[in-house]
């Protein structure tokens, strides 16, 4: 192996280039060397939580009672950012009380659950972005979560969806938005690979959203002003993409100025629709105009013209730009604490975690464990619903072929991620349900025609690839009938209700009548699916530490908890019973010590064979029996079965039965399968061979043990079998069943001598 | 008070029924500004002002149609409109009532003027 040298800081390397050391070749194979790791370069704004342009905080009044000068800042330098936040966005009377306050002061109440959330949000109210930026930087970690815990906005938990596929088929939309409100999901967002299809995609979701449950919210991420205008044609129930930057130059590259979003906040809200804006970290480094500062001052800024410009919440926490911040030092912890400036600003938090950040599925999770143990108002602004592929925003953090993954880390840690088990069937019918509306709807209104291998492919696909195109066009014109004629949420209702599909049509009409009420235009509202508005106003984060806040109630821990996956003594005891015919054994007399130098006892344990028929690898305990007796034969010696009846220790039925034996040899087998060899003159534990890892334990296995306890009658010198040796989780997937059987074990045995064992004729 | 939709239905009497025999138009769709103004005073009972006031430029909103709405937002996009026709606006808005909208567009004017995000004449 030959090496060659470039410069000091290079890593030597073979000529093939991959590197001399094993343990680094190894490491370079891993997922999260595919990742790319920046070094922080500050003038371009690669830098996450400060930098040196980053401005110190400062607030002046002028005369006139309006800001004169803001973080650094004189009135004739603002840039329209500083300009709406300093005339908007701060509250005048607070100020001087709270700028005054020391930054290490101002976070510690921030994070004391003894000082009241709303004193906090009194306090940030007055605070300029470089201040809030400042404070938020001297969060540890730990200190984020316990201040989102404290003040995110609304009590309850959510999650939201990205629902979309590479076809834009409406039938498979209408499908998975169904399948994501089974799962618990209750905002749901689409967008699309070819904008012209947006309405149709907007139909097919909202139709979709109302198949499971009433009342979860859908949007259409598209340009904002065709976003706008389907919602207020009722396409959508929400919007959320109104992009808000934190330099002048990125704000006036997206199109738009402060006032043109705050006017398309009021659009908005004029309309009777839920809106929130979108901001995150990075986008102005990816822009190539970031101004040279950190990532967390410049969402500060977002954040707080978010607050100046009357949105009622954020998505935030990286967003497009969530691996450009977690590509440099301190990137993960200032995706957390994006979301918590937009709770410290009193909006709703729709938290990130909806760009897959990266290959590596430990930092992945790394990334979005924390907020999910702190819970907020929206734990993803976009959690894949559907398979990587489909997510036509790109992979999420969490995607649909890791929802179990998610429903048992909410069960791990007793925390509500938003989310609940969905059986198959109860998937598979509400699929079934929002396909067939959705293929009336269009055949009512004459968008278009799907027939019924279409809906029955839909159904049971993984993805788009299982749907078959018959049409490559179906979809545009449906869109472009949808635009033309224009359909509303009226001609909605109307044919879902005509189609036979009432209570569909009920729930969707039920959406409109809400934004006629407009409580949900209020702080962080959801409803729940008796369609009760969750909001700032009505069902307020009360935390005020250990025993206060949100807690799931019984009924939701219950659900937390009902995993499919969760199986329980009484389901493997039964599952055991199916093989009870395998093996008919009669419990003979009390055991008496043979004499014979060649037998060789096999101790069964009070329920092998007796409760327990099948061991941890699926060979039935007769296989085992069946092996263990053919190899003593192969070592010319006699078996002898004995039963032990009053320990489940292995170590005591192995030397119970070996003090039976006339060659004071063995074999000690357990209905898990676990097995060892044992002699009379031993301690219980100091066996001669133990074949531990029962679920590795085969018959050629089972044949060495027997073999092995036979040639140690005999006194022939042995090569003990090593145990099986397994990368794998072995204890996780094994130990219930285990525990289990174990629990069988338990109730079989007696305080009862050992008798003797034998086959039943069959 | 019984809430009404903007064309004045109690909200009620939006039914699948009315819905399904064509009774009902887009008008009955649309929130009351009433509505809005009430959601106001709700955010700012809340400690929220800035969403209060947002809330009750979309009262005001609640007179524009839907083309305008566009229109208008399209026209404080940067560079899309002279000082002159934003202006214009600023006067439409006053007319129907839109008196803090119509302020807002007016320090659109302002800002943008500063920074040069107006359209020359």
């Amino acid at each position: 192996m030959s090496r060659r040298w470039h410069r000091p800081d290079e890593r030597p390397v073979t000529n093939s280039g991959g590197p001399v050391s094993g343990r680094f070749a190894a490491l370079d194979r891993r997922p999260v060397n595919r990742d790319g790791l920046a070094r922080e370069d500050p003038e371009l704004g690669l830098v996450a939580m400060r930098s040196p342009a980053d401005p110190e905080p400062a607030l002046e009044l002028g005369p006139d009672g309006r800001v004169a000068a803001m973080d650094g800042r004189q009135r004739e330098r603002f840039d329209v950012i500083d300009r709406m936040i300093a005339d908007h966005g701060l509250d005048l009377e607070v100020a001087p009380e709270a700028m005054a306050l020391e930054d290490g002061e101002l976070a510690r109440r921030i994070v004391d659950p003894g000082v009241p959330r709303a004193e906090v949000t009194r306090l940030v109210a007055g605070i300029t972005p470089a201040k809030l930026a400042a404070v938020v930087r001297l969060l540890r970690p730990v200190e984020i979560q316990m201040a989102i815990a404290k003040m995110r906005v609304r009590r309850t938990p959510s999650i939201q969806a990205h629902v979309t596929n590479r076809l834009d088929d409406p039938l498979l939309i209408a499908a998975d938005a169904a399948t994501a409100v089974a799962f618990g999901f209750r905002e749901l967002e689409t967008t699309v690979p070819v904008l012209e299809d947006a309405p149709s995609n907007a139909v097919a979701l909202l139709i979709g959203s109302q198949v499971a449950a009433p009342g979860a919210l859908t949007q259409c991420s598209v340009e904002e002003a065709m976003e706008l205008e389907l919602g207020m044609r009722g396409l959508t129930t929400y919007a959320e993409t109104v992009s808000l930057y934190g330099t002048e130059q990125v704000f006036v590259d997206g199109d738009d100025t402060p006032w043109s979003k705050a006017f398309l906040c009021s659009a908005y809200a004029s309309r009777g629709l839920k809106m929130r804006v979108t901001s995150g970290g990075g986008a102005e480094v990816l822009m190539g105009a970031a101004e040279g500062c950190s990532m967390l001052y410049l969402e500060s800024r977002c954040v707080s013209l978010a607050r100046a410009i009357g949105a009622q919440g954020v998505q935030n926490g990286g967003i497009d730009g969530a691996s450009v911040v977690g590509a440099v030092p301190d990137g993960m912890r200032e995706l957390l604490a994006e979301n918590l400036m937009v709770m410290l600003r009193d909006l709703e938090s729709c938290s990130g975690n909806d760009t897959l950040v990266s290959e590596s599925d430990i930092r992945r999770t790394a990334h979005t464990v924390p907020l999910l143990l702190a819970g907020s108002d929206f734990l993803f602004s976009g959690f894949g619903s559907i398979t990587r592929y489909d997510n036509m925003f790109g992979p999420s953090n969490f995607n649909g072929d890791d929802l179990d993954d998610y429903l048992v880390l909410q069960r791990d840690w007793g925390v509500d991620g938003g989310l609940r088990p969905a059986a198959e069937e109860e998937v598979l019918a509400v699929r079934e349900r929002a396909a067939r509306a959705a293929q009336a709807v269009y055949r009512r209104l004459a968008l278009a025609d799907y027939d019924e291998a279409h809906v029955e492919a839909v159904v049971t696909a993984h993805g788009s690839k299982e749907v078959p195109v018959e049409d490559p066009l179906a979809v545009l014109e449906a869109a472009t009938a949808v635009q033309r004629r224009p359909i509303t949420a009226l001609e909605i209702v109307a044919a879902l209700a005509e189609e036979g599909f009432a209570e569909e049509a009920e729930r969707v009409l039920a959406m409109i009548r809400e934004r006629l009420k407009g409580d949900y235009l209020q702080t962080a509202a959801i409803f729940d699916e008796d369609m009760r508005v969750l909001s700032k106003v009505t069902d307020p984060n009360d935390y005020a530490g250990p025993g206060t806040g949100y807690e799931p109630d019984p009924g939701r821990r219950r659900e937390i908890a009902s995993v499919r996956q969760a199986i329980s003594v009484r389901e493997v005891r039964a599952e055991q019973e199916l093989a009870a015919a395998t093996l008919h054994l009669v419990e003979g007399p009390p055991a008496a010590a043979g004499s014979n130098p060649r037998e060789v006892c096999i101790g069964l344990s009070p329920a092998a064979g007796r409760g327990i028929w099948t061991t941890l690898s699926g060979l039935s305990v007769r296989d085992a029996l069946r092996e263990i007796e053919a190899g003593l034969e192969e070592e010319g010696c006699e078996a002898r079965l004995i039963r032990v009846r009053s320990t489940v220790d292995l170590g005591l039925v192995g030397l119970t039965a070996a003090r039976l034996a006339g060659s004071g040899i063995a074999v000690g087998l357990q209905g898990k399968g676990t097995a060892l060899i044992h002699r009379r003159d031993l301690v219980p534990l100091a066996n001669l061979e133990l074949y531990s890892v029962a679920p590795l334990i085969d018959r050629e296995m089972y044949r060495t043990l027997g073999i092995n306890a036979g040639r140690h009658a005999k006194g022939v010198v042995t090569v003990p079998a090593k145990n099986p040796y397994t990368e794998e989780a072995i204890t996780a997937r094994y130990h219930t069943r285990a525990l289990a059987l174990v629990a069988i074990e338990r109730e079989r045995s007696e305080p009862s001598p050992p008798n003797e064992l034998t086959r039943a004729a069959s | 008070m019984t809430l009404r939709a903007r064309s004045g239905r109690p909200v009620e009497e939006i039914t699948v029924e009315r819905v399904v025999a064509g009774e009902l138009t887009a008008e009955d769709l649309r929130v009351h500004p009433d509505t809005l103004r009430a959601q106001a005073e709700v955010a700012a009972a809340h400690g929220n002002p800035q969403l209060a006031a947002n809330l009750r430029r979309a009262a005001e909103m609640t007179a524009l149609s839907d083309e305008r709405l566009l229109a208008i937002y399209e026209a404080l996009r940067p560079g899309r409109s002279t000082r002159a026709e934003l202006l214009a606006i600023v006067a439409e808005l006053e007319e129907s009532g839109a008196a803090t909208t119509a302020a807002m567009v007016r320090e659109a004017i302002a800002g943008g003027a500063e920074r040069g995000l107006l359209a020359d004449p």
